[in-house]
């Protein structure tokens, strides 16, 4: 016999047709097990942020503050039921407090009593729909207005002003964004000489690791009193200013995606247009782009969600004035921002508190929809240029 | 080679015994609530802490409205809060701890309202104030100014500063939606100082850049300037208590030696520094 030659192929390792491989199929169940645990992650989330929002869905939280006061010394004449309900208190937490407890909330109902006004408006439940939605003359105005004054004597939480504002800074943000985004990846993905575009597109894309609270000090800092001066604005912290500094975080996002779209519509198209004597750009520009136009959609959807969603930046350049105004050039106070500035203070369960799960549950369902609509475009612009359509 | 191993034992368990033991003699106090007080409680711990190094105090910020809240569940052992306690938050304390939370004055406070010092207006009643921050009155030439419009600045509305103003100056009204928000009094100052339209409201302490303009309880009284004498007599009419609020179950040892510090005279000595005004000695016993 020969010693057999190093390299020579041990055939006989090698399996035939489809036997069962315990360990392939336990990684792939794991990694199946890992994908859905992220779907079930998000869906808990979104289940728990609505829950809080819950009793304003249905319309039965309550911020009305004419509650009828029983004076402390009829505490004997309720029955411990009566008492309990009267004090807000569930039964677990009524059975621990002794009678001296109980006396004292008492005398403090009556003190919250003197502390809150008693005027028409004391009465209305202000998380209601007809008062988050629609303008309302409250005491006092001249007219019916829309108010987000959650801390006021009477909260009123009017959602539209906050929407307003934050369309108002992603408009501004995808003005500004999308050009530039867009002519990018055109330029990266036709146009550019592939030496260049081997540190242009990586560079682009690096963008998207800027910290959002560092480009908000820099609107802050730097861009909103330069353009203040430049346009002569009213004010220095608005919602264009705010939405500039958005733009910038959501131009790596419509890039990456746009250009994904723009390199996967096959060579042969360019080929094609070159050859029948089209120049480079009118290739690109009358003959990829429309093939890519669906993907581009998609990238500028997708860049809304980012830029909607966005925290820091308007937390910071915004001004955060709760005012209904169409113009950009005013303050505006974005759902994000109202959401972080104001969680940590409302109490637990309050009017407040659950007006800003709410906000959280809307916000939640609008990026949603808008991912959601961006990755089917996408999925169908995909089957189409492969021929699947 | 054993041996070596249980002296690196032995050296372990006298390292974690040195770790643990300060931490289980030393007096933890944890401060939480108003911004406006953030700094002046810092230096408070700071120096004290110093004088008493087994005594750590941990003190962060977050508004009036979030320290009282924490007192409610029992995550401080001090709430800072530069309005009074309302009665909301009582009733909370006293479901969690079956008693009134006890309030110190701690410091007394001047709200100043600031003006861009190339603004020509010196001076405001509480009445004009009212409608600037309501934006009832949207232009400075009503007021005597220049013919150009009133930018307001105002805080986030967790801030106890946020409240009192309303309280005291817009008598409850709502801010005009038109005010930005702003995340704290240095905030406010800076914007001011920026911004020749800009009006903001925040501690007399504060303030270096922008004017401080006086302020008259009625038009046509003489208006008075926020410095410490005016406040601490009580003629200046924006002028406010500092508060200090805990369970009275926990008001012993280290914490009660800690509160009878800072309304001492040591004590009230760096309120001063901070740019606050001392208590007088009729508000200091309780």
């Amino acid at each position: 016999m020969f010693p057999s030659a190093p390299h020579e192929f041990d055939w006989k390792k090698i399996r035939r047709g489809n036997r069962f491989q315990p360990g392939e199929w336990l990684a792939e169940r794991l990694i199946f097990l890992v994908s859905l645990s992220a779907i079930l992650m998000v869906f808990l989330i979104f289940l728990f942020v609505a829950r809080e929002a819950f009793p304003i869905l249905i319309g039965t939280a309550t911020s009305a503050s004419n509650q009828k006061v029983i004076p402390a010394s009829e505490m004997d004449k309720l029955s411990a039921e009566q008492l309990r309900v009267y004090l807000g208190m569930k039964p677990d937490d009524f059975k621990k407090q002794d009678r001296e407890t109980l006396k004292l909330l008492m005398e403090v109902r009556e003190e919250a009593a003197k502390e809150t006004p008693d005027d028409r408006d004391s009465g209305i439940n202000t998380v209601g729909w007809r008062y988050l939605l629609r303008p309302f003359q409250w005491g006092g105005l001249s007219k019916p207005e829309y108010i987000w004054a959650p801390t006021s004597r009477i909260p009123k939480f009017n959602l539209i002003p906050l929407f307003v504002g934050s369309l108002k800074t992603t408009f501004v943000a995808l003005l500004f964004a999308v050009p530039i985004a867009l002519g990018a990846a055109l330029y990266v993905s036709q146009l550019a000489p592939p030496r260049l575009r081997e540190w242009l597109k990586p560079s682009i894309e690096m963008l998207s690791g800027i910290p959002s609270v560092v480009l908000g000090s820099f609107a802050l800092l730097v861009a909103a009193p330069f353009l203040e001066h430049l346009l002569n604005l009213p004010t220095m912290l608005n919602a264009f200013v705010a939405g500039l500094a958005l733009g910038l975080t959501c131009v790596p996002v419509i890039f990456s995606i746009a250009e994904d779209a723009i390199s996967s519509v096959p060579q042969s198209f360019t080929q094609a247009a070159l050859a029948l004597g089209a120049s480079r750009w009118r290739a690109a520009w009358d003959v990829v782009t429309p093939a890519a136009l669906p993907g581009i959609f998609a990238a500028v959807v997708l860049g809304f969600g980012r830029a909607i969603g966005e925290t820091m930046v308007v937390l910071i350049a915004s001004g955060n004035a709760a005012q209904l105004s169409g113009s950009i050039f005013d303050s505006a106070r974005t759902v994000t921002a109202t959401i972080a500035a104001e969680l940590a203070e409302a109490v637990f369960g309050s009017p407040h508190y659950r007006v800003l799960f709410l906000l959280g549950t809307l916000l939640f369902g609008i990026t949603f929809v808008s991912n959601l609509a961006g990755q089917m475009i996408v999925g169908s612009l995909k089957g189409r240029l492969e021929g699947k359509r | 080679m054993k041996h070596m191993k249980t002296n690196w034992i032995k050296m372990l368990a006298l390292l974690l015994a040195g770790l643990m033991a300060p931490a289980v003699s030393a007096a933890e106090i944890t401060v939480k609530g108003s911004d406006t007080m953030v700094a002046l409680a810092q230096k408070w711990a700071e120096i004290y802490s110093t004088q008493h190094p087994d005594v750590k105090i941990q003190v962060t910020g977050g508004g009036s409205g979030v320290g009282l809240a924490a007192l409610e569940s029992k995550q401080t052992d001090l709430a800072n809060a530069s309005r009074k306690i309302k009665a909301k938050e009582i009733e909370g304390c006293i479901k969690a701890f079956a008693a009134r939370p006890k309030e110190y004055a701690v410091a007394l406070d001047g709200l100043s309202v600031y003006v861009n010092a190339e603004n020509p207006i010196n001076e405001l009643s509480l009445e004009q104030l009212s409608s600037i921050f309501t934006g009832k009155v949207k232009n400075w030439k009503e007021l005597g100014g220049s013919d150009t419009p009133i930018v307001l600045y105002s805080r986030e509305n967790s801030s106890g500063t946020y409240e009192f103003f309303r309280e005291h100056v817009l008598k409850g009204q709502d801010f005009a939606s038109s005010a930005q928000t702003l995340q704290g009094t240095a905030q406010i100052i800076s914007a001011v100082t920026k911004d020749v339209k800009g009006i903001g409201y925040g501690g007399a302490g504060y303030g270096k850049g922008a004017k401080h303009l006086k302020v008259s309880k009625v038009a046509g009284e003489e208006a008075i300037e926020p410095s410490e004498e005016n406040v601490l007599s009580g003629k200046y009419p924006i002028s406010r208590s500092l508060y200090v609020y805990l369970n009275p179950a926990i008001d012993k040892d280290a914490i009660k030696a800690y509160l009878q510090w800072i309304r001492s005279d040591d004590g009230q000595k760096v309120v001063k520094e901070m740019g606050y005004f001392p208590l007088p000695p009729h508000l200091r016993k309780s």
